[in-house]
């Protein structure tokens, strides 16, 4: 028996079922490829969209919430940033190069898209062990093509985040951000408005490239995904530039009804989206898309994912002058067809109708499935270990060292000085502190932003880690003296038709969900990334925070380099940290287990809302994070990126340990004058947040004490020697 | 005095030169497209850095022949000043304005990072404010900078001073380690023979404040205001 075509293309018989129950009739072919590509679960968000209801997504500030190309937030005085971040995974697994170009190239054009002005990229990737050859590979071909990308479009990739664990081996991540600014004035929209209106098509010419890549990225990765390459897209930045000259021209001139990015599903999914948020229909005659092959059948044309193609929507009398704009920039337009108000996406090929489906059913009539969920056996198990039963440390020297030395805290210099990081000269923080900062030329302001997340401590407790991961990115922020505005996330998680990876999620969600509540952060705007499984084996759950903040003053901005020598030390927040999933237990003991540190998001507030206020009356001389490893490593950090010492006095402790390297959220490292520290004091009092003093900013030599027994002793040249020549050495 | 920025599709810099023109050097500049026939009133040309024509076939091939290109080769005939930054640079050689070529770092990988470079010759309009041995802390953001010319030719450019920048390290010595590309003779910016026509690979407008890094271009840039006064006033 021949297997029903609904099932090749990735769909249920019940979700078969529902379409035709919502046309009333049976889909032709064409229009079941349609269903299959927007129905997938990259384009419907079927598995996640209940849970994503849980995220407050509204703030004075919000302007444009997500279920757009971009969140839109008010940064004041008629200014708005937008931001967005989204996977590009699965291509990536395949095609490192190209999978990662066209994740930064489809992103940027998120942004120009609604009227905004790219500023600056980020991105966040993570790898299995470097130790293997085609990991080294991935890695090398990803960021090659994320600095390909970037580089050529001119927009300054700043900041990011890489790790590595074995469970990414076959499956890398690799999510981009892309962050964008405007006078609020010229948002724009991805809707087809007005009945009457063209429906224009420009940049490149469709080909046989990516078609339905978005049903392979909602499918699991196997021996069979090198297959699959074909529905990888081809990156060409050259033209992608061209396009956000010509788009964001046009946005300015006021000559755009609507503007949509061409992503996962193409033609398809840039018509029936417009039509369906517009509450508008769209006819078009297919044989105008100018095509690279020309013997492309309909469906092929319907689902490409070729690169660098965007929708317009323009009023008739306005056509011409939005023509000369792109012939300006050496784009030709074509006019597909027109608005209409009937709700239908018509298309017809060759005078005949091949195509009659309504926009909101294509667009937005999938199951929201409400997934079955169990919590792994793995979570209580893990938990239950306890840190101090394995042998103590001997060596605190060497165990830093290592720590430094270990792919995932090592100096990432070997991989952002392959991306152009000033262009634009507004780069004011560039990549290597805890957060970026980007001056905004027309103002005094300045935007700060940062990518965070930590698979370990989500595989080992889903729902802290997503609070962990929302405090930390929003803590970066205010490290830099920027107060959050709002939060982009993309959620890379397993299979969610498996109830215990529908688990980890659903309590990553809420977990997240609370800290924006508490610290009062909206999102903005997201990605979902499942089926990151390779054979069947899942990746660690792995939200990652995008997040943005602002600074009324660019110049106020603080950074996490010690900066003058006798400047006292101190740590800002709770004592409270645990071993538990910490970069020690991976690094030197091998082991992914234990409890995370408890974490009091009022606390965390408070703390940032502190810590902002000391670096606006320009009390601190620095501001560094506390995260992965510790005390230790944020003092190692701020030592060599200011070129300074330090001398410490640690507290007896039962565990030194757990003093240096153990993690807890909302604690930050600073450094001031001694001066200023009376003032620090009270306003910390004031504000119910511990402020301890550990010591100074001396010499050459980090020096921790710890009940009187000098437990680190280590000169500036070996600890920089250990944290900046490991990837030169590894990837040789 | 005026400054003329050229943007061809795929320049970046273009407006990292012109901000660095009217917001910090406080002079009038203007940009000029790629296929304007003319380069109107401007006293000086810069060719900006970037991706011209996506740095497809070879960086700068396609620029090259670009319109305005005619115009910026008389201009330069007649005595005119013309600075190329990076990618404007590629294109000065492509042109054969310059001379030698840039190819793929020898790494293979593009680099952005600080550098420094000293002065090698100071009589130019592009360097008058400096003094021979003059360090400058400048970023660098390509990946074809690696500056080749013939045995013979480079010996010619040496006699005739034509070799301007040279890479150091943070001391001022020619080094190996401090070469960022693989470039002859650490060699990071050139002239042509009568001096008017200068490219280097460093980026000068993005060094125009310590907020970004460093101030050290404006040394550049001041030298050629000094010498366009001094033209005006003779």
């Amino acid at each position: 028996m021949i297997e029903q075509p609904w099932r090749q293309l990735g769909l249920t018989d019940q979700e078969y079922a529902m379409i035709v129950d919502q046309i009333g009739r049976e889909p032709n072919l064409v229009e079941l490829n349609m269903y299959s590509v927007m129905w997938s679960e990259h384009c419907s968000y079927k598995h996640s969209r209940s849970s994503l209801r849980l995220f407050p997504t509204s703030s004075p500030r919000v302007v444009q919430g997500p279920g757009e190309n971009a969140g839109v937030v008010d940064i004041g005085d008629g200014w708005a940033a937008v931001f967005k971040i989204e996977s590009h995974n699965h291509p990536s697994a395949v095609e490192p190069y190209q999978g990662a170009a066209t994740g930064v190239g489809g992103i940027l054009r998120d942004i120009f898209t609604m009227g905004a002005q790219p500023i600056a990229f980020l991105n966040s990737l993570r790898f299995g062990n470097l130790e293997d050859a085609r990991v080294r590979y991935l890695f090398d071909g990803v960021v090659a093509g994320i600095g390909g990308y970037g580089n050529c479009v001119g927009i300054p990739t700043v900041a990011g985040e890489i790790y590595f664990e074995p469970c990414y081996q076959g499956n890398p991540l690799v999510n981009a951000m892309c962050v964008g600014v405007m006078p609020l004035t010229r948002l724009v929209l991805g809707k087809a408005c007005g009945e009457g209106n063209l429906v224009v098509l420009v940049g490149a010419r469709t080909g046989r490239d990516g078609i339905h890549g978005v049903t392979f990225a909602s499918e699991e990765l196997s021996k069979k995904s090198e297959e699959k390459r074909p529905a990888v897209q081809v990156g060409d930045p050259f033209l992608g530039k061209l396009l956000m000259e010509a788009t964001l021209e046009a946005v300015q001139e006021n000559l755009l009804a609507g503007v949509q990015d061409f992503g996962g599903a193409g033609l398809t999914c840039a018509l029936t989206e417009t039509a369906s948020r517009a509450g508008t229909g769209i006819e078009i005659e297919l044989e105008r898309v100018p095509l690279r092959e020309a013997d492309m059948l309909p469906f092929e044309i319907l689902t490409s994912e070729s690169q660098e193609r965007m929708l317009l929507i323009i009023e008739p009398d306005k056509l011409s002058a939005v023509e000369t704009i792109y012939r300006r920039w050496e784009l030709a337009l074509a006019v597909l067809g027109r608005v209409t108000d009937n709700g239908m996406v018509v298309i017809c090929h060759q005078s005949e109708e091949i195509v009659r489906v309504p926009a909101d059913s294509v667009a937005g009539g999938a199951p929201a499935y409400e997934p079955e969920s169990k919590e792994p056996d793995y979570i209580k198990e893990l938990a239950r270990f306890d840190p101090c039963s394995l042998p103590p440390i001997i060596d605190y020297n060497g165990t830093l060292l290592k720590l430094l030395a270990s792919a995932d805290l090592a100096s990432k210099e070997w991989v952002w000085r392959r991306y152009d990081y000033m262009v634009r000269t507004s780069t004011i923080q560039g990549p290597g502190g805890d957060a970026a900062v980007i001056r905004l030329r027309e103002t005094d302001k300045a935007l700060a932003m940062t990518v965070d997340g930590n698979g370990r401590h989500t595989y080992l407790d889903p729902y802290k880690g997503g609070m962990l991961a929302v405090a930390e990115a929003t803590r970066n922020l205010s490290c830099s003296g920027a107060e959050p505005i709002g939060i982009t996330d993309c959620l890379n998680f397993g299979n969610p038709e498996k109830p215990e990876i529908f688990w980890q999620f659903r309590q990553a969600v809420e977990g997240i969900a609370e800290a924006c509540r508490i610290l009062e952060v909206p999102v903005v705007g997201g990605n979902v990334s499942f089926y990151n499984e390779v054979e069947g084996t899942a990746i660690y759950p792995t939200p990652v925070i995008g997040a943005v903040g602002l600074l009324e003053k660019g110049e106020q901005q603080c950074t996490s380099a010690f900066r003058k020598e006798g400047d006292l030390v101190c740590l800002l927040g709770p004592q409270r940290v645990a071993l538990g999933g910490s970069q020690l237990l991976k690094s030197c003991y091998n082991k992914v287990a234990g409890s995370l540190a408890e974490i009091d998001l009022e606390m965390e507030k408070r703390m940032q809302a502190l810590l902002r206020q000391l670096i606006r009356k320009g009390l601190i001389s620095s501001a560094h994070d506390l995260s992965d490893g510790g005390l230790a490593i944020a003092l190692a950090e701020s030592c060599i990126s200011g070129g300074l010492g330090a001398k410490l006095e640690l507290a007896v402790s039962s565990c030194p340990a757990r003093e240096l390297f153990g993690e807890g959220p909302s604690r930050v490292l600073l450094s001031l004058n001694k001066n200023n520290i009376g003032q620090a004091l009270k306003m910390a009092a004031q504000s119910a947040v511990p402020l301890i003093e550990l010591g100074m900013v001396s010499g050459d030599v980090l020096k921790i004490c710890s009940g009187g027994d000098l437990i680190i002793n280590l000169d500036m040249p070996i600890m920089k020697d250990a944290f900046e020549e490991v990837f030169t050495w590894i990837m040789q | 005095m005026k400054f003329g920025v050229i943007v061809f599709p795929g320049s970046n810099c273009d407006l990292d030169v012109y901000y660095l023109v009217r917001d910090i050097l406080k002079k009038e500049v203007e940009y000029i497209r790629h296929d304007a026939k003319t380069i109107g009133h401007s006293d000086l040309i810069i060719l900006p850095g970037g991706f011209s024509y996506g740095d497809y076939l070879r960086s700068g091939a396609i620029a090259r022949f670009s319109p305005i290109m005619a115009a910026v080769a008389d201009f330069a005939a007649h005595g005119g000043l013309v600075l190329g930054i990076c990618n404007g640079f590629q294109v000065l050689t492509e042109a054969g304005m310059l001379p030698g070529a840039l190819y793929r770092n020898n790494h293979r990988q593009f680099r952005c990072e600080q550098v420094y470079i000293r002065v090698e010759n100071a009589k130019l309009p592009f360097t008058g404010a400096a003094k021979r041995g003059d360090l400058l802390k400048l970023p660098i953001a390509h990946g074809d900078g690696n500056y080749y010319v013939p045995p013979d030719q480079l010996t010619e450019l040496e006699t005739n001073g034509q070799i301007i920048f040279r890479y150091t390290d943070q001391n001022g010595a020619v080094k190996a380690e401090a070469n960022p590309n693989g470039s002859l003779g650490n060699i990071a910016g050139a002239c042509n023979r009568a001096g008017n026509v200068a490219g280097l690979m460093p980026h000068p407008e993005r060094a125009g404040t310590n907020a970004l890094g460093s101030e050290d271009g404006l040394v550049i840039f001041n030298s050629i205001i000094s010498y366009l006064q001094s033209r005006e006033v003779a």
